[in-house]
């Protein structure tokens, strides 16, 4: 299993990152990419662009714990996640995950789930800039109630129900 | 101890990190929010609401009854709203 984790303050290039993920492999048979893109607004009012403030090395080693989770519960050949940090304008990309496997169940599980624990989890921080002033992102309950279904008791009834 | 803060946490103390030696008598993170929150008007504007607040140490996620002895680094700041 290879894993990059990056956090950066440049943009990335989705399609040079499963590029980089699957060149050489012959046995990825699924690779499910989803990448976060600042919009131009922000509860109906609109931002001129956010910044994002996060926690370095937590940051990092919040979302190594989170991919080794991924690891231990799908079958995963290859997973990238690049978190960017500093002003980000609206339509430029925020963050991206990659998940490769042999089938596309595991790589869009593990995809989805490391992207509900990096909503709620990752030490990372949004403000927006409106007309008004900068202001800092509420969280989501929408973002809590999407992270806790992956946790032990969500996912034993997840499963009995196949 | 190192102590870091983050986001409106880190507005509101006005400071991105300091060096504390807690008292004796502070055993876990609560404790300590509500000795930090005595400071000055700064922290207890930061810690108005302690169960908003999150805390962790030496870059692990905690609660507020995990106990702070032996920590190297405590960190303060609100719901993390990243991805």
């Amino acid at each position: 299993m290879s894993a990059t984790i990056r956090l950066q303050r440049e943009a990335f290039d989705t399609a040079a990152e499963v590029t980089a993920l699957t060149r050489g492999r012959t046995d990825i048979g699924a690779v499910v990419t989803f990448t976060g893109v600042c919009r131009a607004d922000e509860n109906g009012e609109a931002i001129a662009a956010l910044t994002l403030e996060h926690y370095p090395d937590m940051a990092e080693a919040e979302i190594a714990r989170h991919v080794e989770e991924a690891c231990a519960r799908w079958p995963l050949l290859g997973v990238t996640v690049i978190h960017r940090y500093g002003r980000i304008a609206p339509g430029e990309v925020i963050v991206l995950v990659v998940t490769a496997s042999s089938h596309r169940e595991a790589a869009f599980a593990a995809a989805e789930f490391l992207m509900d624990y990096l909503k709620t989890r990752a030490p990372f921080w949004k403000q927006v800039e409106k007309a008004a002033g900068k202001e800092w992102v509420e969280p989501k309950a929408a973002d809590d109630s999407a992270a806790e279904r992956w946790s032990a008791p969500a996912r034993r009834s997840r499963l009995s129900k196949r | 101890m190192k102590v870091r803060y983050f986001a409106w946490v880190r507005e509101r103390v006005g400071l991105a990190d300091e060096d504390i030696d807690p008292p004796a008598g502070i055993a876990t993170v609560g404790e300590f929010v509500a000795w930090l929150a005595k400071r000055g008007d700064g922290y207890a504007y930061a810690f108005e609401n302690p169960k908003v607040v999150r805390a962790a140490i030496d870059k692990r996620h905690v609660r507020a009854d995990a106990r702070i002895a032996g920590a190297g680094e405590i960190a303060f700041f609100p719901p993390m709203t990243g991805g």
